[in-house]
């Protein structure tokens, strides 16, 4: 049997688009059938799953299985009960798969974890930000069907957009009238075809034409001050506009095929080549998993810091948090040390960031503030990502470290 | 003193600006707040008013002004 990846080719296109006509009409007429919405997920989750990769299925089943047991004896604990160690050992257990599959090829040399199957993590994100607003109070009605539906939701179960467990099921519980689903309907298409543009147009000519030949001519320019070359730079930039298209490319794709499912998956995009400040940036920039980050880790680490007065100035306990927080981003990336320096210089980014911008208040009347000053900061920013994802796309581990 | 004369006073403890002239302003849009901020409020809103808001009820799109603010402790009091 043959095997898709999500949004792959052609044919996958063709199949999503035969099986999402029925489910277009009945929302038209305001009807939504949950059971053909269920064998239309089935269908397309054995697509992804099947044939040759089905270890892979298997995985995912039992991984399901275990996040569901986990959730829901949660959430009936939690009805009568509130004890914070308990949480973390929760919390422990369900992030356990996902810490395994990370670091099963830094320590058995490159070689793939057999509990691991794509898109983990995004459904680990998941299932720990239903767990952590169940502890808040926040989500009282848990539920095992939604819950299913939620994490098994085809149209983002490989790499999002993470959605949130509550957002999702008020879509999903209802059905958008026909002006507003007319909407979504246009929306929906028109990201699917930008989403065309973007990742079989622009992310083919950068990832597959320009940047083989680049790092065949980075690996021979070697040599110089820490063997960087001007097609080194030229790499970098062109894996940055590849990694930009590749993965806002997937995302239209993802949260164009929710909008015609009516389902307001959220963006992971936001222009951000037009960032003034790396801040901004995370607001921009893969912003499910930024604010995933930001909701479910730093706040809840900030939260905690002040309320044990563990740092005695409240911009310590932000620095602080922002260091962890975004470390935990690079280690979630991979063990290797270029995620992991990847991580530590957006921490570092973050910080310097909001010094600067705590000096430029004090300072509002001596510092210009003009045209010029807007597009050098939107310059200086766009760099500073591009030299980051330079660190991130482990180019330099070849350069340096291959012979 | 009334929630809206405590929460104004946060909030300028804050920021450091004066916000009572922009009630309808975009405190995250601005600048003014961020996440770090927005701890800082909830654990203040806990110490002086006894409001208790737990991390995930703060969706920032309903806490971005102060007048959304002040409405939403009103209603959590």
């Amino acid at each position: 049997m043959l095997t898709f990846e999500p949004y792959g080719n052609p044919t996958y296109f063709a199949l999503l688009g035969v099986a999402l006509l029925p489910l277009m009409i009945g929302l038209l007429y305001g009807k939504r059938s949950r059971l053909y919405e269920t064998l239309v997920s089935i269908f397309f989750l054995v697509l992804t799953f099947g044939g040759s990769k089905w270890t892979q299925g298997v995985a995912l089943i039992i991984y399901i299985l275990y996040e569901v047991v986990l959730t829901w004896g949660y959430a009936v604990y939690r009805r009568n009960h509130n004890s914070g160690p308990l949480f973390y050992l929760m919390v422990i257990l369900a992030i356990a798969p996902l810490t395994i599959v990370k670091v099963t090829p830094a320590v058995e040399n490159g070689q793939a974890s057999l509990i691991g199957f794509l898109g983990v993590s995004y459904l680990t994100f998941r299932a720990v930000q239903t767990m952590m607003e169940t502890r808040d109070g926040t989500l009282k009605n848990y539920n095992i069907m939604t819950f299913l539906q939620f994490m098994l939701f085809f149209p983002t179960i490989s790499s999002g957009p993470i959605d949130r467990y509550r957002r999702f099921e008020a879509d999903y519980r209802s059905v958008p009238d026909r002006d507003k689903y007319l909407g979504m309907l246009q929306k929906g298409i028109r990201y699917l075809f930008v989403g065309f543009m973007y990742k079989f147009i622009l992310a083919y000519y950068f990832g597959t034409i320009l940047m083989p030949k680049l790092q065949l001519m980075a690996m021979h320019s070697r040599g110089g001050f820490l063997d960087i070359s001007w097609p080194l730079i030229g790499y970098m930039y062109c894996y940055s506009a590849d990694l930009f298209f590749d993965f806002a490319g997937y995302s239209l794709f993802a949260v164009g095929t929710s909008y015609i499912m009516g389902i307001a998956t959220p963006m992971n995009f936001n222009q951000p080549w037009r960032s003034p400040n790396i801040k901004d940036f995370w607001n921009r920039w893969h912003i499910t998993l930024s604010f995933w980050f930001r909701d479910f880790i730093y706040m809840r680490l900030v939260f905690w810091f002040m309320k044990h007065k563990v740092f005695k100035k409240p911009t310590t306990t932000a620095n602080v948090t922002y260091i962890i927080n975004m470390l935990i981003m690079g280690f979630w990336h991979g063990v290797t040390w270029y995620y992991i320096t990847y991580g530590l210089f957006h921490g570092v980014a973050l910080v310097v960031n909001d010094t600067w911008l705590r000096y430029k208040k004090k300072h509002r009347q001596s510092i210009p503030h003009n045209k010029f000053t807007q597009v050098f900061a939107i310059f200086l920013t766009a760099n500073l990502v591009c030299f980051s994802f330079l660190i991130f796309s482990g180019i330099l581990d070849k350069i340096w470290f291959l012979k | 003193m009334d929630i809206k004369a405590t929460v104004l006073d946060i909030l300028n403890d804050l920021t450091g600006n004066d916000v009572s002239g922009a009630m309808d302003d975009n405190l995250f849009d601005s600048g003014i707040m961020d996440s770090m901020a927005s701890v800082q409020l909830l654990l203040s809103l806990q110490s002086e008013l006894g409001v208790n808001v737990p991390v995930s009820e703060f969706e920032r799109s309903e806490w971005d002004t102060p007048n959304k603010i002040i409405a939403k402790v009103e209603a959590l009091a």
